[in-house]
């Protein structure tokens, strides 16, 4: 079943022209990356979907309410006057939840994300890959249909990165969020993906579509060879791409 | 061995001791001058005349901090209450900070010496005129500093509160507000030092009791020991009130004590 599904979308921002006719479809449980250099409009996709931009040609079909989706920014984002506990129910006080019902939901989620020690910290007192697991938890207990990852992993120093990304999978494959994640980091999207869209350099453009068939779960483990040959060609599409070279 | 708390303290302690013995040093060459010079106590009187007519001069003296620290604490609220509303308006509606802000510039460029008599002549010399002139000195920097914390939100923060949701209202409760505190309690600190001196000004020119009328009738009958006796009082108000913030602060902000502190 086709939970969302963007036609022909277009938008220019001022004299740039940032998103040309682009189309993608997530389905019901399916992992979707979008791969693509930095700066080509990725974070403008989800802009459009949580409605902080207007849509300007094109069609959004599926989940096209705000409502429908949850967010997660690039940095977590995390309220550094707020204990850890009320930062995990702040998008639950937001929807009108009360703060009993709303901690009562987070409750059962705090020992999977590693946190139940920590509910009466702050941020600034947390490792950065504790703080992007809460920042996770943050965006799962909001309970919309669709989770939208900007570059969840990318401000961590490799090993934590490494770490999160496998930690991540597993939970992922236990829960089947339906999920689309913006990277420009290939490896991650391989290792985590059911399909990658590949978007050009501005005016961004999905110049490929990727099927990634690798049994679960990809980490933990040396990386298979169909992983590597995917990267490869993942690689090969990104540095060739029409357009200037930089 | 870790024995933070005790080495905190500790360190809190050995940083005040400069401090103390500068002024304690400073009252003693200022007593020994006068011992030594024998310079007229209606020139100069020492400390321990000072501290002196402080003890002799209690009851009058209390009785007239009593109305000036009404005057700072009404004039105070006012000015809290004026810019906490003021910062409100001012941030739902940029249109109306555009065309207010200049005024409330303008309202702190005037002389509170002009200012001061005129509003006692259109006021009297009741509470009124006083409390007015404290709020008018102390409510422009914690405006400056609300609107300015405001404005200080992590974009990102915003954005994210945004996506899941939250109304304008939601954005200034959750996100904006909690940002200024900071900035808030830094104005607050320049402000609550304005307000006891503000308070004596307004005095000076026109009250029937207070530290400021103590401080006047003292110099019109040439005994700088009693000004001085009066402004040792004010200091230590101000002082006091002072403590009070950063205690408020403290406890308000206590999440920026565990910053750095992994």
């Amino acid at each position: 079943m086709t939970a969302l599904s963007l036609k022909d979308v277009s938008i220019t921002l001022g004299d740039t022209h940032v998103l040309d006719r682009i189309s993608m479809h997530v389905d019901q449980g399916e992992f979707v990356s979008i791969l693509g250099p930095s700066g080509a409009g990725k974070s403008t996709i989800f802009r459009l979907l949580t409605g902080a931009s207007p849509l300007q040609t094109g069609k959004i079909t599926g989940a096209t309410h705000q409502n429908s989706f949850a967010f997660m920014p690039q940095r977590d984002a995390l309220m550094p006057w707020r204990r850890i506990l009320d930062n995990l129910t702040l998008g639950l006080e937001v929807q009108g939840i009360p703060r009993k019902d709303a901690r009562a939901q987070v409750a059962p989620l705090l020992a999977d994300f590693g946190l139940a020690d920590f509910t009466t910290h702050y941020p600034a007192q947390l490792s950065g890959g504790m703080r992007q697991r809460a920042a996770l938890l943050r965006t799962i207990v909001q309970g919309r249909s669709i989770q939208l990852l900007d570059e969840p992993f990318g401000a961590l120093d490799a090993l934590t990165r490494t770490h999160m990304q496998t930690w991540f999978e597993d939970r992922w494959r236990t829960a089947r969020w339906t999920t689309l994640l913006v990277t420009h980091d290939v490896r991650e999207a391989v290792a985590l993906s059911d399909r990658i869209y590949v978007l050009s350099r501005r005016p961004a453009r999905v110049i490929a579509e990727i099927t990634v068939p690798i049994p679960r779960p990809r980490l933990g483990r040396p990386p298979s060879a169909a992983a590597h040959d995917i990267e490869a060609h993942l690689l090969e599409t990104l540095l060739h791409q029409t357009g200037e070279n930089p | 061995m870790q024995h933070p708390v005790p080495r905190q303290t500790g360190r809190g302690l050995a940083r005040g001791i400069p401090a103390v013995l500068s002024v304690v040093s400073a009252f003693a060459i200022w007593e020994i001058y006068v011992r030594l010079s024998g310079i007229s106590p209606l020139m100069l009187p020492a400390p321990s005349r000072v501290l002196d007519q402080i003890v002799q001069n209690r009851a009058l003296l209390w009785n007239n901090t009593v109305p000036t620290l009404k005057a700072t604490f009404a004039g105070f609220a006012l000015s809290l209450t004026v810019a906490f509303g003021l910062s409100i308006v001012l941030d739902f509606m940029p249109r109306v900070r555009r065309a207010l802000f200049p005024i409330f510039v303008v309202s702190q460029t005037l002389p509170l010496v002009a200012i001061a008599p005129l509003v006692v002549l259109w006021f009297g010399f009741d509470l009124t005129p006083k409390v007015l002139l404290v709020a008018l000195v102390t409510f422009f920097p914690m405006l400056v500093a609300l609107v300015d914390g405001y404005a200080s939100t992590d974009p990102e923060i915003e954005d994210l509160i945004r996506s899941m949701g939250a109304t304008r209202v939601q954005i200034f409760r959750a996100a904006r507000f909690p940002s200024a505190m900071p900035y808030f309690f830094a104005g607050l600190r320049i402000s609550i030092t304005y307000a006891v001196v503000a308070a004596i000004f307004a005095e000076y020119v026109g009250a029937r009791a207070g530290l400021g009328i103590v401080i006047l009738n003292a110099k019109n009958s040439f005994r700088p020991d009693i000004v001085l006796a009066a402004v040792v009082i004010s200091s230590l108000l101000t002082l006091i009130l002072f403590a009070a913030t950063a205690l408020l602060q403290r406890i308000v902000l206590r999440w920026r004590d565990v910053e750095g502190h992994r």
